[in-house]
């Protein structure tokens, strides 16, 4: 029952969130630029053309009207049409977004799947080389200019030692339709083709190392904070002085409450994950969602823009509402006190 | 002859310097960004070809690599590397200063309103803050800049737009912790006004965790700005942005690696001076919980 009025809370805080989300989206979009209309048909225009995107578009209507428009849109999904290519902006990131979706999600497993473990190890060596290492990694990490990482990334494992691939999410020569569910890695293995999962993993390592190396980073890093946080705990203190080993010590007693801020820190990395997921895309020529809003940019094309903005938020606000969920499930504190405040 | 406060404030500093010289990893991040500062700041006087920051061209001279003559190499058109290199790092740091003088006041402020007073006021800001944390910064300033045209100007504005809740959520915490301690309730029985409660007994316990805070904070600006211009959506040519140059190389690599990566190095180390820097500030203020 805690349970779910904690759930409940963060349901309608993230509701909210999005209503604020899509305040500042329309405010960037329709009240910033002047006219919509003139800006995605360019100077060399008519008046009378723009005169009539705009009343295909519904700009001149009062503002609260056209934000009214834009919000009943969002309740039932709609995005509203590409002032281009006057297609479904709905289509288009439906058709885009699983891409992205899969290297985001590869990217967050594997960090976390590594990221855990170097923490551990850091905070178990202490003050010894592992943990120097992790240290030292955590920082040269977080500095590194992501284009940066995977330029180096290409030209090492694709030009130098010629072992991966380097664009793509598979082989112009490998057609495979990703129709169920949109991830090649699953709707391979649905389908039963090996050869296509082999080279989608492939496809996938290096924009995942580059995507996620700085993300790894933190997670091991917090991760050995707080471990190191909860050792000093005297519950901790009391299990050594009644000569628990280290090991269990550390697996059975203090694993489980210093999860907490890993977790915490993975759910706020996601903000800067989803935008190098731009520039990650645009190297290796990734078919996602991120492509098609930085040429949604560069063509000036506005509701394609919010739409990509929009479903980033409504993508970082998701998981986090899954994380605070999974941060109840591992620390009952939380979520009492959570049900309570 | 001194004063036992002045004396006292005097041994303080000594010390300060002296658990701070004892940090080498602090010590390194201090060096690199002073020395990118110093750099940043003589760059018309100590560059060779001053002249190439613009739009120079020198085709004779194009894609050399790195030489005496030009320690960098050279890019597409001639113009000498290392010269764009300096100039590039005054546009970051110019970037960094601007979008933190900007975030920085309006953060700490709210974070002292909404951490002191409570009630509606936190609850506005805060929530006010939560939302803007939801939008990721790289794709809120792309969008920024995508609706006005991209520039400088609008690459430190739409970045500093969202810069700010981050202070605020540092200075809320640290005043909250704060509102309820002796001297602060002391200063409220005694009558202090509210804005000397706010400036003169919170803000200076503040300080220390924003002062880590900004030097972390600088080199996240610094990377946030160079993918910005990477993405061809800040800085815009022939200003020389470390982002735009390593984006303009990478079509020339793996050949002419140095055309990119020689400027990707730079943005790496300036940002790793500052990350060194705020590093060792955190262990000498311990201040544990900045990010």
């Amino acid at each position: 029952m805690e349970f779910l009025v904690f759930l409940g809370r963060r349901v309608l805080w993230s509701l909210l969130v999005l209503f604020g989300l899509s305040v500042v989206i329309f405010t960037i979009a329709r009240v910033v630029p002047g006219d919509p209309a003139r800006m995605a048909l360019g100077p060399r225009a008519s008046a009378e053309q723009v005169q009539a995107l705009q009343e295909t578009l519904g700009l001149n209507r009062p503002l609260w009207e056209q934000y009214g428009l834009f919000l009943s849109g969002l309740a039932q999904g709609d995005l509203g049409r590409s002032l281009l290519t006057a297609q479904s902006v709905n289509v288009d990131i439906a058709r885009t977004f699983p891409a992205t979706f899969e290297l985001v999600l590869c990217t967050i497993v594997l960090a976390f799947v590594l990221g855990v473990p170097l923490g551990v190890a850091a905070a178990r060596w202490k003050d010894r080389w592992p943990d120097n290492l992790v240290r030292a990694l955590a920082i040269v990490s977080a500095v590194t200019p992501t284009f940066f990482l995977a330029l180096l990334l290409q030209i090492l494992a694709g030009y130098v030692l010629n072992i991966l691939p380097t664009t793509g999410r598979l082989p112009a020569s490998l057609p495979f339709q990703a129709d169920i569910t949109g991830l090649l890695l699953i709707d391979s293995l649905i389908r039963g083709r090996g050869d296509v999962f082999a080279e989608a993993v492939r496809h996938l390592l290096l924009p995942t190392i580059a995507l996620g190396a700085a993300t790894m980073g933190q997670i091991a890093r917090i991760t050995r904070a707080s471990l190191i946080d909860v050792s000093r705990q005297d519950y901790i203190e009391a299990a050594r002085a009644f000569g628990v080993p280290d090991r269990l010590r550390m697996f059975k007693y203090m694993l489980r409450p210093a999860f907490v801020p890993p977790l915490t820190i993975t759910g706020l990395e996601f903000a800067s994950l989803i935008g190098n997921a731009f520039v990650v895309e645009l190297i290796f020529s990734w078919p996602g969602m991120a492509s098609y809003g930085v040429r949604a940019i560069t063509q000036k094309d506005l509701n394609a823009i919010m739409g990509v903005v929009m479903v980033s938020g409504v993508f970082f606000v998701l998981v986090n509402l899954l994380i605070d969920v999974l941060v109840g499930v591992v620390d009952p504190r939380i979520r009492i006190r959570g049900a309570r405040a | 002859m001194r004063t036992d406060a002045e004396q006292h404030a005097l041994s303080n500093a000594w010390q300060n310097w002296f658990r701070f010289s004892r940090n080498p990893t602090a010590v390194i991040g201090a060096v690199i960004v002073v020395v990118c500062v110093l750099l940043a700041i003589l760059a018309p006087y100590i560059t060779p070809y001053p002249d190439h920051v613009g739009a120079v061209v020198d085709f004779r001279n194009r894609h050399q690599p790195p030489s005496a003559a030009h320690w960098f190499g050279t890019d597409n058109v001639g113009r000498d590397i290392f010269t764009r290199v300096i100039f590039g790092l005054r546009i970051s740091l110019i970037l960094a200063v601007v979008v933190l003088g900007v975030a920085i006041p309006i953060g700490v402020i709210l974070g002292l309103l909404a951490g002191y007073f409570g009630g509606w006021v936190e609850t506005v800001i805060m929530r006010i803050t939560d939302i803007a944390l939801a939008i990721p910064p790289l794709v809120m300033a792309l969008a920024v800049a995508a609706v006005l045209s991209p520039s400088l100007v609008n690459s430190m504005l739409a970045i500093a737009l969202l810069w700010w809740t981050w202070h605020t959520r540092l200075i809320y915490s640290i005043t909250r912790q704060l509102r309820t301690q002796e001297f602060v309730e002391a200063a409220e029985t005694l009558g202090a006004s509210r804005r000397h409660i706010l400036f003169r007994e919170i803000l200076p316990n503040c300080v220390s965790a924003i002062a880590v805070k900004t030097s972390l904070d600088a080199g996240f600006v610094i990377l946030i700005g160079a993918a910005l211009s990477f993405l061809g959506l800040g800085i815009q040519p022939p200003t020389p942005d470390l982002g735009t140059m390593v984006a303009q190389g990478a079509s020339f690599l793996p050949d002419y690696w140095w055309q990119s990566l020689l400027p990707g190095s730079a943005i790496l180390i300036l940002a790793l001076g500052f990350n060194l820097l705020g590093d060792g500030l955190r262990d000498l203020f311990d201040v544990e919980d900045v990010r």
